[in-house]
Formats: structure tokens, sequence, C-alpha cells
């Protein structure tokens, strides 16, 4: 039995280097993805669900993948408290960006996607 | 691989510099700044396992306290135009008081 934990401890370690990196490279390949989101999408509110959505997936991958590649318990903590505080934060931020772009009456596009500059034109 | 998710952050932010100069409204920029200042998050830690130097963890936290602060800043400064506003409610306003 000691024989197979010390087995398997083995194999995680050489087995979580790589999997840390994967997890690095598709968070930040998402963070990628949102960007484009937020330099295509027509108004304020669109990419604003763009940028926040995939900055809080895309910042929890990149995350997992580094905790696991981290080296020691301290850097996982670390890891973990980046975490946390960018889970509460995020959506706090988007939801004060939105109310505030709300109240100072920016108006949403509406209409289908090749009317969309005239629905803004008579907003 | 950790440098090439780290190249992916990288030209991540650079994509939202294009929409926080282009932003039509003051919101769009806003959007961006704080976005970028999330990747720049992202981007520090994964300098600091690159570099073999987990430290830059600290200021990863570090900026990203200071990023929502700023975010919440700008966002009542262009609302109230002062600092000098209590973030309360009104009474008697509306739901979006």
């Amino acid at each position: 039995m000691a024989d197979l934990l010390n087995q398997l401890a083995d194999i995680w370690e050489v087995v979580r280097f790589p999997l840390g990196a994967a997890f690095c490279l598709a968070g930040a390949l998402l963070c990628m993805v949102g960007t484009v989101g937020v330099l295509r999408f027509p108004d304020v509110y669109t990419r604003l669900h763009a940028a926040s959505i995939t900055d809080t997936s895309g910042a929890g991958l990149v995350l997992l993948g580094m905790a696991l590649i981290a080296p020691g318990w301290l850097v996982i903590a670390k890891v973990i408290a980046i975490g946390l505080f960018l889970f509460l934060t995020s959506p706090t931020a988007c939801h004060a960006l939105a109310n505030a772009a709300h109240t100072a009456g920016v108006q949403p596009v509406i209409g289908r996607v090749g009317q969309a500059q005239d629905a803004e034109g008579d907003a | 691989m950790i440098a090439a998710a780290l190249i992916a952050i990288l030209v991540g932010m650079a994509l939202l510099l294009i929409r926080a100069f282009i932003g039509p409204t003051l919101y769009d920029r806003v959007l961006a700044v704080n976005s970028f200042g999330t990747k720049t998050v992202l981007a520090l830690g994964l300098l600091g396992f690159v570099m073999k130097r987990p430290e830059f963890l600290d200021i990863a936290l570090t900026y990203a306290l200071i990023n929502f602060i700023s975010t919440i800043a700008i966002l009542k400064f262009f609302r109230y135009r002062s600092f000098q506003v209590p973030l309360v409610r009104r009474p008697g306003g509306s739901s979006n008081g």
C-alpha cells in the first residue's frame, strides 16, 4: 500500500508540470478570446459581458495552473489568496461599471446585426 | 509552455490598450483598464514562474487590491465629480440610487 502511494506521488510529481502548463495556456487563450470580444462587440454592456466572464474564468484557469506547478505550500497559499480575491472583486467591479453606465444613461444597441448602426443613431 | 501563456496574455493586454484608446464612451475605457489590470496580475504571476521566482506573486496580490480600489474610485469620481461624497444610497431615490 505504501509502495503504491509512493508510486502515485512520483507519477504526480512528473505529471503536474505539463498539466499546470496546459491549464495556464488554456486560461491565457481564454483571456485572449475575451479581449477579441471586447474589441468587436457593439456596445458597453456586451463588451462588459465578454471582459468580465473571461476575466473570471480565464484567471481561474491560469491560477489553477500556477497552483499545480507551484514549488511549495506558501506559493500555493498566495495563489489561492489571489484567486479568492479576483473571484470576489471581478464581478463586483463589473456590476459597479454596469450600474454606473446605466445610471449615466448609456443606451444599449438594440436591433439586428445589420441594423445596429441605425439603432445606435436613433439612441 | 508557460512562456507561451505569458505571451498570449501580453498580446491580450496590447489589444485591450486599443479599446482603451478608441473607446467611444468613458465606460469602455474604464472597462478596458480594469480588464488590463486583471491581466497584469496574471502576467506578473506567470512572469514569476517563468523566471523561477514565485515571490512575484506578492506583487501580483498587491496589484489586484489596487486595481479593484482604483476602478471603484474612478467610477465614483466620474459620477459625483468629487471624492468627498459618501458612497451611500440616497434616501427616497430610485432603485439605481
